[in-house]
């Protein structure tokens, strides 16, 4: 039955996992926005960024260096992904850059599953956020309050990047309109380089925060990435804050469903994001022309 | 994109060359194959896959939509069959995985409404979080009907009494002619459908849909109907999986599955029919022979991926167009043309090369005779367009009689784009009202326009890059001939009525008739110029605007336009906007000019010539600037 402590607690779920959504959707959408390149590998950079850390974590038993490790070893597999192979097809069909970035997330997946196996593994959360805290209420596990806050300020960081800063700028108008910003004389290839990793790194990030609340397996940004298309798609795409609004509508149509049957979790998703669809094509906080 | 190329040269003088010779393989196959290593079940596998592919050819290959929830349609036809013959004692296997098909077309049908509603990387996204729905709904809701994750054991194998003797096709090499079978029937229709109108029209929407759009065509409605064939086909594939390993598995729904469809695709070819055949049969032996021979282990699926990688990164055609590249350079044809319905217009060209050389200059199909009735064909008034605070056209009243031949003129940012924009309802006016022949069209789809017999040729070219010249003018004419929509799947090219006489009437028209069966990306500027004039004059339109017609040309090819567009007037309406005013001045009877998106003046050629509120226009304030 539905009691509200129950209820209460799995909205908080939803604000863990919604807040997680929306740093990932973050990622994906600001390099769609400004490449033009929809990362099919972008659930494999969550899921390296959570071994990336485990490895690290391994070695230092530091949770703190496990998530500096974590994200720049995404941040800079994204950079020489850009480098190596996304750069030659920006000229090229929307389906081969498909293509191309859902084969090299099989070739992620396949890589970790070679060197860690299937077995999954388990990071624990950092001392200082062990155990349950007692909410006054309720009791709720410290961590996922924690997970909240950290994915809060990262997202904080982000807006300031995007909004405070030169590149950030740069980045906002090259989602508007690409080929005017190069004809500014801005090196564009540059800052999709630089894009490309901060996106990367999101996810990555949100790979080893995400570490200790659900063990890794080599199998665990599939259904992220779905859920941030459902995330993007909801949002808008390329809208910064299209993606935060929309994972915390999806967080919490996910935990809040899966409170009365977890099979319908996805119907409901979809169910939502077909509404969206409906009334706002392009998303809620999406313009038109952004395709 | 190019297609089974070789075969196609030879099916000049045999029409049905590669069904002939997709029968003769798949005869010979188990004789042949049991020495190459493949055993029987892996061969029927292939066969599922390879029909599976089939529908996914035609939407991803064909008419461009990458799709990655497949599995969904796969699943539920599969889930349809074998539920009636496990759970609900039906005991017709091929009645049953018909059904399975049907319900997966019903099903393809409900997704595209939704799925279609965007394109390109939304499309995909969307794709993938409908399949995902379905494997959900098939593991908890459903879970009564489809076993959960148990799935359907018991699925039974196909037997046919026909009076004086049983068919049962048990298992290996017997099941193999039933699949085999079904395979065939598929690649028939299959090549039907890509040899029809529709495949036609099919191929212009994943080259430029914009175009497909504006010369007619209801894209939207052939978008469904390929994503429609695409679920059909792969709900029967779904069926045979069942029947094949006597158990219905629950994985057919999961991501993978569509994602190694993709793959085998990809690695085989798109676009060639015959592409996810060949990569099925890489992967499944690659599989067994990475995993088995070479004691790899779960590694072999990364070895896949690189290759996969490599293949979207080195070889965009897949295996089959690498081999159709090697061929054409091999034997120094050339290869790069996209030959989907290369041999329905093949046998065509023979016959029209004939008739072309008796009679040179082919008549107008009829109702393009230029009148000259009194009164404007178009009347726009009071017409505004505004984004945001910028006034592009503003209160514009503009009118054309039967049979004149206006130009436009005005500075750069005079608004004359914007203007035919509207007037095709490319765009939607702010305010104002459009008035064609008698019938008001503001705020119709650019589609209806075109059919209603208005059109324009774009300043920048929109042509459908991967085909020929004659491909280009087909698709442009079959608008007119066929109407926005219509569903002749089976139906040849070659007998749609008026359609070879269009397209050869437009050819010389434009004087491209040499060049008919050139790709557009080897021609000329110059030549893709007259192609983009062609495009337009193909759907036979009563009145044609044209977009800077001459923009870009050397003054050899500007005179050739010229003349091509003098020749054109005759049978209509004609508007041009250009900055060739020498040009345009001899060629137009009357100019009107545009400022600021207003209507500064209009009058004949000579008028305008001698204007001072013209000149002022256009030199600014030169004049002052000597005077002073």
């Amino acid at each position: 039955m539905i009691s509200w402590p129950n209820l209460i607690s799995q909205l908080f779920n939803g604000l863990a996992l919604g807040a997680l959504l929306a740093l990932i959707s973050s990622g994906l959408t600001i390099i769609y926005g400004t490449l033009g390149v929809l990362n099919l590998a972008h659930g494999a950079m969550f899921m390296i960024g959570g071994y990336a850390g485990f490895v690290a974590f391994q070695y230092t038993h530091s949770f703190i260096i496990a998530v500096i490790a974590g994200s720049l070893f995404v941040m800079l597999l994204g950079i020489a992904m850009e480098r190596v192979i996304i750069r030659h097809f920006y000229q090229r069909p929307h389906e081969d850059q498909l293509l191309v970035t859902f084969g090299l997330g099989i070739c992620f997946v396949e890589i970790v599953r070679l060197i860690f196996s299937s077995q999954s593994q388990i990071v624990p959360p950092p001392p200082l956020f062990q155990g349950i805290t007692n909410l006054g209420f309720m009791f709720y596990p410290t961590y996922r309050l924690a997970v909240v806050g950290i994915v809060a300020v990262a997202l904080g960081a982000l807006f300031l990047v995007l909004y405070r800063t030169r590149l950030g700028m740069i980045v906002r108008a090259g989602i508007e309109d690409s080929v005017m910003v190069d004809s500014l004389g801005i090196d564009v290839y540059r800052v999709f380089m630089v894009v490309f990793g901060i996106g990367a790194m999101a996810a990555g990030f949100a790979g080893i925060i995400n570490a200790p609340v659900v063990s890794l397996t080599p199998g665990v940004g599939d259904d992220i990435l779905v859920e941030t298309f459902v995330v993007v798609v909801i949002g808008g795409v390329g809208s910064f804050p299209g993606a935060i609004l929309g994972g915390l509508i999806a967080g919490e149509i996910i935990s809040v469903t899966s409170m009365f049957n977890p099979g319908y979790a996805y119907v409901m998703l979809f169910a939502a994001m077909t509404l969206v669809l409906v009334v706002r094509p392009h998303g809620l906080l999406g313009v038109q022309g952004r395709e | 994109m190019s297609g089974p190329m070789p075969k196609q040269a030879k099916s000049r003088q045999l029409p049905y060359l590669i069904e002939i010779l997709t029968a003769a393989g798949l005869i010979v196959a188990p004789v042949l194959l049991p020495h190459l290593g493949f055993a029987p079940n892996t061969v029927n596998r292939i066969l599922v896959w390879g029909l599976f592919g089939l529908g996914f050819d035609i939407l991803f290959g064909f008419t461009g939509l990458l799709s990655f929830g497949q599995s969904a349609f796969y699943g539920t036809g599969g889930f349809v069959a074998a539920w009636l013959l496990t759970r609900a004692g039906f005991g017709n296997v091929l009645g049953a995985l018909i059904i399975g098909m049907i319900a997966a077309a019903a099903t393809g049908y409900l997704v595209g409404l939704i799925a279609l509603r965007r394109t390109g990387i939304y499309f995909a996204m969307i794709t993938v979080a409908i399949a995902e729905v379905f494997f959900f709904v098939e593991f908890n809701p459903l879970a009564d009907f489809t076993g959960g994750e148990n799935g359907l054991p018991g699925v039974p194998t196909p037997s046919f009494d026909l009076g004086f003797i049983t068919l049962h096709f048990t298992d290996g090499w017997s099941l193999y002619q039933f699949i085999a079978l079904c395979y065939f029937i598929g690649i028939v229709i299959a090549l039907r459908i890509v040899r029809s109108p529709v495949g036609a029209i099919f191929s212009a929407i994943r080259d430029n849909p914009l175009r497909a759009t504006a010369v007619g065509h209801n894209i939207h409605g052939y978008k469904l109907t390929a994503f429609v064939i695409a679920a059909a086909y792969a709900g029967f594939a779904g069926g045979l999986l069942g029947v094949l390993q006597a158990f219905m598995p629950p994985d057919a729904f999961t991501f993978d599955t569509s994602g190694q469809l993709v793959m085998q695709t990809a690695i085989g070819g798109r676009g060639t029919l015959f592409g996810p055949l060949v990569g099925a049969a890489v992967w499944l032996f690659l599989q067994d022979f990475l995993q088995a021979a070479m004691g790899l282990g779960a590694a072999w699926k990364l070895v896949l991926g690189v290759a996969f990688v490599a293949l979207v990164c080195f070889l965009r055609g897949g295996i089959v167009g690498g081999l159709i590249n090697l061929f054409g350079f091999v034997t120094g044809k050339r290869a790069a043309a996209p030959a989907e319905e290369a041999p329905a217009v093949a046998g065509q060209h023979a016959a029209e090369a004939e008739i072309a050389e008796r009679t040179p200059v082919v008549p107008a199909p009829a109702g393009t005779k230029r009148d000259h009735r009194p009164g404007p064909i178009l009347q726009a008034t009071g017409l505004t367009k505004r984004y945001g605070g910028l006034v592009a056209n503003s209160d514009l009243d503009f009118s054309v009689n039967h049979g004149e031949l206006r130009g436009i003129i005005g500075p750069n940012g005079a608004g004359k784009s914007t203007f035919f924009k509207m007037l095709t309802c490319e765009i939607a006016p702010t305010s104002g009202r459009i008035v064609f022949e008698g019938r008001d069209i503001t705020g119709q789809r650019i589609t209806d326009v075109c059919q209603l017999g208005l059109t324009k040729s774009y300043q920048v070219n929109q042509l459908f890059a991967g085909l020929t010249v004659r491909q280009n003018l087909t698709i442009a004419a079959l608008a007119k001939l066929r109407g926005k929509f219509r569903l002749d799947l089976f139906r040849k090219l070659s007998t749609v009525k008026g359609l070879s006489r269009q397209v050869e009437h437009t050819l010389h028209l434009v004087n491209l008739a040499a060049r008919a069966d050139t790709p557009v990306a080897e021609l000329a500027y110059g030549e893709k110029r007259r192609l983009e004039i062609g495009l337009a004059l193909a759907t036979s339109p009563r009145l044609l605007l044209l977009d800077e017609p001459l923009a870009g040309m050397s003054p050899r090819e500007r005179i050739e336009t010229v003349r091509l567009l003098k020749a054109i007037a005759r049978d209509r309406t004609m508007i041009i906007i250009d900055h060739d005013m020498d040009s345009l001045f001899e060629l137009v009877e009357r100019v009107t000019v545009l400022q600021e998106g207003r209507v500064l003046l209009e009058g004949t050629p000579e008028e305008i010539r001698t204007n001072a509120a013209v000149q002022e226009a256009y030199l600014g304030g030169v004049h002052g600037e000597i005077a002073a």
